[in-house]
């Protein structure tokens, strides 16, 4: 069953096309992940399907109603959560709320079943003023917002950026919750890593997408040999890299240098050799299976390197 | 490279900071070295951005010993400012200015002659391979592009310490890394790097890092020492096991 179908969608800002030709669909009560940074298209194509933005060309449908021709018949079916915080910040929590309820023609009390778990953790601040709120509290007032209506489609566009590292853990877990619920959930965000919890995810840049798949598919199909060296200078070891004849690409990853190398031959050896007359000392060198960054990283590569600095 | 032997530029002693009731920063200590790039980490409303306020000297302590490149934090904000770059992902660059009216307008604020100005943004229009770029509005610019050249101009006046506020938040991979190998030149400038991140990789590119949790440093050493004694695998797990439990206690000041 599907939910989302969006064919050969385009839209243009002046001379940038926010979104070139995008087509691709989306299951019922699938949660699934557009990853990719700011500016590639993921907030134009989230406002398409809300119907808060007109295609230039193309089509969408969001639960068989065409976002342009059905969009006030859509409208109610849909949880939206934009990635600027959008909340009131002169009402207090428990106004924003009862606001997003009333213009659905709802009220809170009908609905609490759906928010109550995410509900439960700002409650204790329902008085203050929401644009008063840290980051983490902002996010799960503005999702239960989101979600007062019933929605049967959740679109959350960036919802854990700038949100700390523990927050992101939790609210990925309450993405969950709400997937069990049957809810078709369309997220964005710019943490590669979080795209390992989506069903399917799309990876985005320039306005196209540059696959669709599992995470675990984009996985085995990352082509390269990679290998995480890792020395006692980290800085001085990318220098070194750098200067090696067949370092195809070396990136820092955390305390690791994620190495991969020109030819199929090569041989790690010669690596262990060269660092070490380079001065390197306690050199490790290790195959290692790829994450979702590095294969995003070798996706940017491998096309248009247009816009890139 | 840090050197401990030298004098720290940031030495904070106690620093505490109240809002009526609610302590955002209790008891803060720790020193900061010429040339070190210390990682500034905390969940939401921790407590960071109270503490960064009060070494820019945008906000007053409400006790404690702070020094700031040398500044009281009490009485001498005016040349603390002077001697410190800011950039933050939410506030870098005038959208409305080309790139060189952003550049010549930093570079008055902080008392550049405009000789200087023509001669230093020259050179660091040809380093970020903008020449083509130089009349063209902040706006059209890709982040990637504005992130890197918002770190530029934050460092233009040559500052003794700059602080970076979740500089690549939103940044594509690829570009992130292009960042913070402009941060580590800085560093090896003898800039030192003050700089908060919710992508933990790049806690692990710090000389040290703090982690703050609930007001409080609740750790603070090197990141290779923070694994080992927390007995993880990385940061991201330093981390979590450091801010989960504190999590539903957050308030934003």
């Amino acid at each position: 069953m599907i939910s989302i179908r969006v064919e050969h969608v385009s839209k243009s800002y002046e001379n940038v096309h926010a979104l070139d030709d995008v087509s691709f669909e989306i299951g019922k009560g699938e949660l699934f992940g557009f990853i990719g940074p700011d500016g590639s298209g993921k907030t134009t194509l989230f406002r398409i399907l809300t119907s808060l933005l007109l295609p230039q060309t193309g089509k969408a449908t969001v639960e068989g109603l065409d976002v342009v021709r059905d969009y006030k018949k859509l409208r109610p079916l849909l949880g939206y959560m934009p990635g600027r915080f959008s909340l009131y910040p002169d009402l207090i929590v428990a106004e924003n709320l009862e606001f997003f309820a009333s213009i659905f023609g709802t009220t809170i009390r009908a609905n609490y079943d759906l928010i109550r778990d995410i509900y439960i953790q700002i409650e204790p601040f329902k008085n203050r003023l929401a644009g008063q709120l840290s980051g983490g509290m902002k996010q799960k007032l503005a999702l239960s917002c989101a979600l007062i209506h019933k929605p049967v489609v959740l679109v959350l566009d960036e919802p854990t950026t700038g949100v700390d590292a523990v927050s992101r853990v939790e609210f990925w877990e309450m993405l969950k919750k709400l997937k069990a619920e049957g809810i078709t959930i369309v997220v964005s965000t710019p943490y590669m890593e979080e795209a390992g919890l989506c069903d399917r995810v799309a990876l985005i840049q320039f306005g196209r997408l540059l696959k669709i798949a599992p995470p675990q598919t984009i996985i085995d199909e990352y082509s390269q040999k990679l290998f995480a060296v890792r020395a006692e200078n980290t800085y001085k070891l990318l220098t070194d890299l750098h200067n090696f004849p067949e370092t195809n690409t070396a990136f820092p990853f955390g305390q690791n240098v994620h190495f991969t190398p020109r030819t199929a031959s090569f041989k790690v050896a010669e690596l262990e050799t060269f660092l070490s007359r380079c001065g390197q000392r306690q050199i490790e060198i290790r195959a290692i299976r790829p994450g979702i960054e590095d294969c995003f990283m070798e996706l940017m590569a491998s096309t248009s390197t247009e816009n890139q600095a | 490279m840090i050197n401990t032997a030298r004098e720290p530029i940031i030495r904070v002693r106690n620093m505490v900071k109240k809002f009526g009731a609610f302590v955002a920063n209790d008891r803060l200590s720790f020193e900061i070295f010429p040339g070190e790039i210390f990682g500034f980490l905390g969940a939401n409303g921790a407590g960071k951005t109270t503490a960064i306020r009060i070494l820019c000297g945008l906000s007053k302590p409400t006790s404690g010993e702070i020094k700031v490149a040398g500044f009281d934090a009490y009485h001498q904000t005016e040349q603390i400012k002077h001697n410190i770059g800011y950039m933050s992902q939410k506030f870098s660059l005038y959208e409305d200015l080309t790139v060189y009216e952003n550049i010549r307008f930093y570079g008055g604020i902080y008392g550049l002659t405009l000789s200087e100005i023509r001669s230093r943004s020259a050179e660091l229009i040809d380093q970020l391979g903008l020449q083509d770029f130089r009349n063209v509005l902040i706006k059209s610019l890709p982040l990637g592009w504005k992130q890197k050249l918002a770190f530029s101009v934050a460092i233009f006046h040559r500052p003794k310490i700059v602080f970076l506020d979740e500089p690549t938040s939103g940044v594509d991979p690829i570009t992130r890394r292009q960042f913070w190998s402009m941060i580590y030149a800085a560093a090896h400038d003898g800039i030192t790097v003050f700089v908060t991140t919710h992508y933990m990789d790049e806690a692990e590119y710090c000389d040290r890092v703090s982690i703050m949790v609930d007001g409080r440093i609740a750790a603070l050493d090197t990141p290779e020492s923070l694994i080992r004694s927390f007995q993880v695998k990385n940061i991201n797990d330093v981390f979590i096991k450091l801010a989960r439990p504190a999590a539903p206690n957050e308030v934003n000041q």
